[in-house]
């Protein structure tokens, strides 16, 4: 193990978070700040080449390489947790830029009331309608405390949108710094009918761009072009907002920070409730040792988890006594919604990653949860997202028996730009049954256990997709749609179908150190000089897209090292 | 080194791409094969054929070229499983847990064949037939997931040759924009002349496959 010259800060992971991170104490300090990132460089300029929906969509080409690293999966304690060998259900990125290369783009801000959820459901609803197996927990900061922050990134992404459409969203400092982008066509007939139905539709807020935008640091980014090549692509002209050319670029010219590429950290170092490195080994197989004086872990969230879990950083959840804290309050998403059959084309083959309109009428509490089975909402959105034929063709309604032979493909070929989705993306409650550890069989190439997730749907998730599902369809109809499919219910947890890549929790933030793993700037409690951020902070989803609000409290941590951490090196109060 | 083997296409059925640049087009095109053998690769185009017919309501499988495509993928990393973790213990899980056997797509092609050895030579109702009764398998969910991606992958892969499966559903391919459009069009069929990956940049690219098939 060779041992390299000490620095300020070390950065784990080069995607959204820890670049943004980087950028911050590059621009506001003095520090020398070292960046290890696994995967390899991303020029953004080869983009282009990789409007490739068989290679980037089908094989994943930006995303973590399964063959060499994955999670395992059961449904339970007692199961016998499974290697997830093919990545689905969601999409760990890897590279410069991270999952915020391949990422869509949608940027709402999450609902006031999602961050005293505990609180504000025990009030309205009392303690006995939380699920009884819940670990639904108040965050240690309210709305007010990111409002701030939320300005300061929608400015740095140049996010496009505009306020006051959406009558449940947050107070706003800023209007948002471009206009909403044009909306394709199903996204056109969902305004019209939500309005129709009472509803309040908004165009959701887009990190691909209304129009040419300068940032706040003089990065210049062009117009979306609508291609309809976002999710699982990085953006070819860099009008959708990437770490590599919102971030990168700026970097690129801070002296103080350093990038380096191939560095796959395996542990961070500490000893007598202070880090004093990581470990991290190169391509080749050699091993370092990298000394710093603030270690900050900003891989993917559930990366997070495992390299605290692995480095012994803070006390293991266990699920039988409820002590510990590393690996709580793992969530994901519940997803439903209705598919649309139309007799008139739709031209869906148009579009951008963030081209939807949503409301947000059944979403948080935003409804009277008395007459119903389940607590909390989700968001229900018509997107214009860019249809693709392989992941699109062959989508039918129900009374076709066969997905073979003749009459299939006869009437796939006429519904394939008839067919469109209408999403309803939930928010999951946390559970004390779903959780994350470390495998006791499976390992990485390097040795390195796997991470292992016990995760399943419980009757909330259940009941309000169904719920959702027959909104959606009234919704739907209400556009014109002429059939529409049966959905299927929500069942257990599978990893072989796509949800969202809204993957959250394991290194928790919270008010106290029981229930927490990072106070609310995202300092670990027991080791101070050790800061944990991204969406591994959130104790629940949130039904809305988590990437916003990560930046936010990025933000506002590197904030909170710059003015107090730096002069006062401790636990921040 | 395994024999050579090919497999003879009716170049009037087989579109554009693959043909290409021999002059004078040819009756009939014989396309070395890199995985398959000649009767294996038969029997994939058969049954492909079968999944995603030629018709009155347009070209098929055949036409595609799906059974090149699928063995262009077998040869490359996505059928030696680059793409999968495949450390071991293999164990039987529950539906929601994934595929979890060892078997890698190749092998899953080649033992599946061996059971199907001949089906070429059926009549279409007994191929039918034969079909219906391997359904439920893994193999025909990799055999009907990879006929969709050999009817609308971009020619580059090898399949969707002549562009024949994006001209079937509108689909225009990789345009760089449509910022022209976005908002126009609505409720009317907006159909550009589809163009593949290559000829929108005007360069040739290369498939992830072959690239680390050199590697």
């Amino acid at each position: 193990m060779t041992t390299l010259p000490r620095t300020d800060v070390v950065i784990v992971g080069g995607g959204w978070s820890g670049l943004l991170m980087a950028k911050e104490l590059g621009a506001r300090t003095s520090l020398a700040i070292t960046v290890l990132e696994r995967g390899a460089p991303r020029p953004a300029n080869s983009y282009s080449e990789g409007m490739d929906e068989l290679d980037y969509a089908i094989r994943f080409r930006l995303m973590q390489d399964v063959s060499k690293e994955t999670f395992t999966f059961r449904h339970t304690a007692k199961d016998r947790a499974l290697p997830i060998r093919q990545f689905a259900s969601f999409f760990p990125g890897d590279g410069v830029g991270g999952a915020g290369e391949h990422w869509n783009g949608e940027t709402p801000r999450f609902l006031p009331d999602v961050f005293d959820i505990h609180t504000r459901t025990v009030e309205r609803y009392g303690a006995k309608r939380l699920p009884q197996n819940h670990s639904v927990q108040d965050w240690g900061i309210s709305y007010n405390d990111v409002e701030p922050w939320y300005t300061k990134v929608e400015q740095l992404l140049g996010i496009s949108g505009k306020g006051g459409l959406n009558p449940y969203e947050g107070a706003r400092s800023a209007e948002f710094p471009t206009p909403p982008l044009r909306p394709g066509y199903v996204p056109s007939l969902f305004t019209a009918a939500a309005e129709g139905m009472g509803y309040g539709p908004y165009p959701m807020p887009s990190a691909n761009l209304s129009q040419t935008y300068r940032n706040p640091d003089g990065i210049v980014r062009p117009a979306c072009l609508y291609c309809g090549y976002c999710e699982r692509f990085g953006c070819m002209v860099g009008a959708k907002a990437q770490p590599t050319n919102t971030l990168l670029p700026v970097i690129a010219r801070q002296k103080s920070v350093s990038l380096t590429t191939g560095a796959h950290v395996r542990r961070i170092v500490h000893k007598d409730g202070r880090a004093t490195g990581v470990t991290w080994v190169d391509a080749e197989g050699q091993e370092f040792f990298q000394p710093a004086d603030l270690v900050i872990a900003a891989s993917w969230t559930l990366n997070n988890a495992r390299l605290l879990l692995l480095s012994g950083a803070g006390v293991p959840y266990n699920s039988v006594t409820g002590k510990g804290q590393v690996g709580r309050n793992l969530t994901h998403q519940p997803t439903g919604g209705i598919t649309m059959f139309f007799d008139q084309p739709l031209n869906q083959f148009m579009g951008s990653g963030a081209n939807s309109v949503a409301i947000n009428n059944l979403d948080g509490d935003n409804f009277d949860h008395d007459p119903l089975t389940f607590l909390r909402g989700a968001q229900i959105s018509a997107p214009a997202f860019g249809h693709r034929p392989i992941a699109n063709f062959g989508v039918l309604p129900p009374r076709f028996p066969t997905a073979w032979g003749a009459e299939w493909k006869k009437a796939s070929i006429r519904l394939y730009d008839r067919t469109a989705h209408l999403a309803a993306a939930g928010e999951h409650l946390a559970y004390k049954t779903n959780f994350m550890d470390l495998d006791a069989v499976y390992r990485d190439k390097f040795g390195d256990p796997l991470l292992r997730l016990t995760l399943d749907w419980n009757d909330n998730e259940r009941n309000m997709m169904k719920f959702m599902s027959v909104e959606a369809a009234e919704l739907a109809r209400a556009m014109g749609a002429r059939e529409v499919g049966i959905p299927q219910p929500l069942g257990h947890y599978d990893v072989t179908s796509y949800k969202t890549s809204h993957v959250q929790g394991g290194a928790i933030m919270g008010a106290g150190p029981a229930t927490s793993v990072v106070n609310p700037w995202l300092q670990h409690w027991q080791i101070p000089n050790l800061f944990v951020i991204g969406a591994s902070a959130f104790p629940q989803n949130a039904s809305g897209n988590p990437t916003l609000t990560l930046l936010a409290l990025t933000l506002r941590t590197a904030n909170a090292i710059v003015e107090r951490y730096q002069t006062s090196p401790g636990a921040l109060a | 080194m395994r024999r050579r083997h090919f497999i003879t296409l009716s170049a009037a059925t087989l579109s554009g791409a693959i043909v290409r640049g021999f002059g004078r087009p040819p009756a009939k095109v014989r396309i070395p094969l890199r995985f398959f053998t000649e009767p294996e690769a038969l029997v994939v185009a058969a049954a492909t054929a079968r999944i995603f017919p030629s018709d009155e309501s347009g070209p098929g499988a055949e036409e595609a070229g799906v059974v090149i495509y699928i063995d262009r993928q077998l040869a490359g990393p996505y059928g030696r499983d680059r793409y999968r973790y495949t450390a071991p213990p293999f164990e039987r899980g529950v539906v929601e847990q994934g595929y979890q056997g060892s078997a890698n797509p190749r092998q899953i092609y080649r033992s599946s064949l061996r059971l199907l050895a001949g089906f070429d030579k059926l009549p279409p109702a007994q191929q039918d037939e034969k079909l219906r009764g391997i359904e439920t398998t893994h193999f025909f969910r990799l055999l009907h997931q990879h006929t969709i991606e050999g009817m609308f992958c971009d020619p580059m892969h090898g399949g969707n040759a002549g562009l024949v499966g994006w001209k079937l559903i509108g689909f225009p391919g990789p345009y760089m924009s449509w910022a022209d459009h976005i908002d126009q069009h609505p409720g009317t069929a907006f159909r550009p002349e589809p163009k593949s990956l290559s000829d929108i940049l005007g360069r040739p690219i290369q498939p992830w496959e072959d690239e680390e098939s050199q590697a």
